[in-house]
């Protein structure tokens, strides 16, 4: 997996410098493996400022009763494991060097599960420290997001958390999501966190789920950003399948 | 790990933010509170001044998006001074350099509101 790296420009010296990604004009996810199609290589990254729609900001929590580990070991673990915590409606191609600052994944979603449409997309590892990792989407993606995963002591239980910061990155994909694609998204990840719980041994996880609208204005300057759109990719792709269909058959 | 301490400096209606110490999502109540009070005073643009971060997570990155559609809400201009390399670097690499204006040091940022 490569990255198209820009030229720095001093070796950076904060603390936190490992736990960021270099910066990157253009992503690149060759080399991963698995994946069908890659309809990342050669986007920018795409976070809450770039989206079109309403921007949301989504927080969902997990209480490890019962559970004797610590953030640090929770998150290690959900590093190593995280394609195998996403729920069937997705599939999650993970880096090879694993969930570390600048490695590009590829993603499959199924947006009607059991149907043959899948949306070919992926994220960016933006940060990654001990206790939390993030990831940033590419253009194309219906959200222009970033997402935190994180685990934090509560007392005596560890609380396994996700964060959203997004907006959908165009008219048709604001459209889908007033018509169901936001709850949707919300389902996805309290599964995520269910399945994180069940494997760390609570027997019946209950997510927290605080969803909030944070800026009800859309963005209409970035209407300009359906021209990237994956959504309307694989839609056309889908409406062209039977005319390739007798093409092929002769 | 430090806390985060804001010191809020006020010229006209430009203030300055001193944010100093660690940004991360415990910072919010700090940031906050420093943005009203500044709004309260009546100011209509806020330097940001980063000269005494010591450090940033992906958190604190989320405070400043945060900040940033409040600032665009109310027609606040928002700046940023300070920086340094590793910080531009990351408000580059999370596209936030698109909405924000950046300055070398708070005397550029007050000379470019004052144009």
């Amino acid at each position: 997996m490569t990255m198209t790296e820009e030229t720095p420009t001093q070796a950076p010296a904060s603390r936190d410098a490992s736990n960021w990604a270099r910066p990157v004009d253009r992503l690149s996810a060759e080399g991963v493996v698995g994946a069908g199609v890659d309809s990342v290589t050669g986007k920018r990254v795409s976070g809450p400022l770039q989206g079109f729609g309403q921007l949301w900001q989504k927080t969902f929590r997990v209480s490890l009763d019962g559970s004797s580990m610590s953030p640090q070991e929770v998150i290690a673990i959900w590093k190593d494991r995280f394609p195998t915590f996403w729920p069937n409606t997705g599939k999650f191609y993970a880096p090879l060097a694993g969930i570390v600052p600048g490695e590009v994944a590829l993603l499959d979603i199924d947006p009607i599960p059991g149907s043959p449409i899948k949306f070919s997309t992926g994220v960016m590892v933006l940060y990654a420290d001990d206790e939390s990792f993030t990831f940033i989407n590419p253009e194309g993606h219906a959200l222009s997001a970033w997402i935190t995963f994180s685990a934090h002591r509560d007392g005596d239980v560890t609380v396994a958390q996700v964060q959203a910061l997004e907006r959908t990155s165009d008219p048709f994909d604001e459209i889908g999501y007033m018509l169901g694609a936001n709850r949707m998204n919300n389902r996805f990840w309290e599964q995520t966190l269910e399945n994180v719980a069940r494997h760390l041994g609570v027997e019946t996880p209950i997510v927290d789920s605080q969803v909030l609208c944070i800026d009800k204005r859309r963005q209409w300057r970035r209407v300009t950003n359906l021209r990237n759109s994956a959504t309307l990719r694989t839609a056309g792709h889908t409406l062209t399948a039977p005319a390739r269909w007798i093409t092929r058959r002769g | 790990m430090s806390a985060t301490s804001v010191a809020l400096d006020r010229s006209g209606a430009v203030a300055t933010m001193r944010i100093a110490g660690d940004v991360t999502s415990a910072s919010e109540g700090e940031l906050m509170a420093g943005y009203t009070r500044a709004i309260e005073d009546g100011a209509n643009a806020i330097i940001l001044d980063f000269s005494g971060l010591e450090y940033m997570n992906s958190g604190g990155i989320g405070l400043l998006v945060t900040l940033l559609v409040r600032a665009q809400r109310g027609g606040v201009r928002l700046l940023a001074s300070g920086l340094s390399d590793h910080y531009r670097e990351i408000l580059a690499l999370t596209r936030l350099d698109e909405a924000i204006e950046i300055h070398e040091d708070e005397g550029a940022a007050v000379a470019a509101v004052e144009v």
